[in-house]
């Protein structure tokens, strides 16, 4: 990006193909992901994995995150050895952090994209993300779920958006995220719909600190 | 914690994706994250950035090794779940994330007087860029403050005044080299900030416009 100041550690290579350019909805081991009409995805498995260290909801989750966290990595320019190794490690990290998972705070793919991120920057870029204060979210299990489904429900219209974009413009946006944003281009707005996540997180914070007060 | 609902000046997209792809200097991302844990509304935009992070992560996938399931189960199988991290310690004027680098609360601070009423002490140094904590005593004006690059400071406690405006608890200034400006700390206490510099950044560059009209949040 523009605080470019280690040209070395960046990606330049040409935009790999999509190997797997998939909907998030086109997995799971057992159907209960094929519809969110009232549960967020993967929530099943994560409470399963939480509850019961469930090898066969990890095997679920390693399936389909395994190899997009891998892609991630590689596409920021890891080689593939290392982005696999890295994979590994950020699943194990799910396993083990399973129960400090919050479907009302985030949805899966966005915590898991938090814990590869966070690796990454730990081994491509070698230092440290310090993190905000952690906040003590609430649980108050109906406006969990309501927030939760509200929030993966939100989530999919991002991802929807983001396929329909411009490729120039989604192009842009990947490389913001793979850490290759390097060209002086200008971008018109997107209409990516962040502005209701937004108003939907910046709710639940409210909530809380009105709990916490 | 400052009133949330008091703090004028925020964070820029650009930093706030920056923070959230992970490229941000580690002096820059310490004052987003003291910044984030007392601004719900930088907060909420900065986990939007995350949100379409796990957006961009579901879209390409590469596959794994024949056995990579296999040999991460083998590895956490015998393991019991991480620790469960510690409820936030009582309010302190350091939020958490600055906190961890002075090695503990604003007690623990080692400051050097710069002369003029100004004390600072380094958090972190690296090839790119600085953190330090500022305390300016009441009335006292920083001396002479040429940068060139881009600086970040966030008021911790007091507040302080530019010819850009006044900066109170959880307030930040975003300066570039452009901006020539000496803050005075308010007459009614010390005041505690937290400054990031370097010297290479440009934040009048392309970025933040180019953040402002992708994402515009
Ligand atoms: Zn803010």
């Amino acid at each position: 990006m523009a605080f470019d100041t280690s040209p070395g550690l960046a990606y330049r290579g040409p935009v790999p193909p999509a190997l797997l350019a998939g909907r998030a909805r086109t997995h799971g081991h057992n159907n209960v992901n094929e519809t969110s009409d009232d549960r967020p995805l993967w929530a099943d498995e994560m409470r399963a994995l939480s509850e019961r260290r469930d090898e066969s909801a990890f095997a679920a989750l390693f399936a389909h995150f395994a190899p997009r966290v891998k892609a991630y990595l590689m596409r920021s320019g890891s080689a593939p050895d290392l982005a696999e190794e890295v994979a590994q490690d950020v699943m194990a990290t799910l396993w083990r952090k399973a129960h400090l998972f919050d479907p009302a705070k985030a949805s899966v793919n966005t915590w898991v994209y938090t814990i590869a991120r966070n690796r990454r920057i730990d081994i491509l870029r070698k230092r440290a993300r310090p993190e905000p204060d952690d906040l003590p979210w609430g649980h108050e299990a109906e406006a969990d779920q309501a927030d939760a489904l509200a929030l993966q429900q939100e989530s999919e219209r991002l991802a929807a958006a983001l396929t329909r974009l411009p490729e120039k413009q989604r192009v842009l946006v990947e490389r913001a995220y793979y850490g290759d944003l390097s060209h002086r281009e200008i971008a018109d707005e997107t209409g990516l719909p962040l502005g209701t996540i937004k108003s939907r997180i910046r709710l639940g914070l409210e909530r809380l600190r009105h709990h916490m007060s | 914690m400052p009133d949330p609902a008091r703090i004028n000046h925020h964070l820029t997209e650009s930093l706030l994706l920056a923070y959230a792809t992970g490229e941000l200097p580690e002096a820059f991302s310490i004052a987003v994250a003291a910044h984030l844990s007392l601004c719900d509304e930088c907060r909420a935009r900065s986990m939007t950035f995350d949100v379409l992070g796990g957006a961009l992560l579901e879209t390409h996938a590469e596959v794994l090794s024949d056995g990579a399931l296999a040999a991460t189960l083998a590895r956490v199988r015998s393991e019991g779940p991480a620790p469960t991290p510690r409820t936030p310690v009582p309010a302190d004027v350091l939020p958490a994330p600055v906190r961890g680098y002075v090695g503990g609360g604003l007690d623990a601070v080692r400051w050097r007087p710069l002369g003029g009423g100004v004390k600072q002490a380094i958090l972190y140094r690296d090839e790119h860029a600085t953190a330090r904590l500022l305390s300016i005593a009441a009335g006292a004006a920083v001396p002479d403050h040429g940068h060139a690059g881009t600086e970040i400071t966030l008021v911790l406690a007091g507040a302080f005044s530019d010819g850009i405006g006044r900066f109170g608890p959880g307030d930040v200034e975003l300066a570039d080299e452009d901006v020539d400006h000496q803050p005075v700390a308010d007459p009614g206490g010390d005041c505690i900030c937290l400054a990031a510099t370097d010297a290479r950044l440009r934040f009048h560059s392309f970025v933040p416009r180019l953040a402002g009209q992708i994402f515009g949040i």
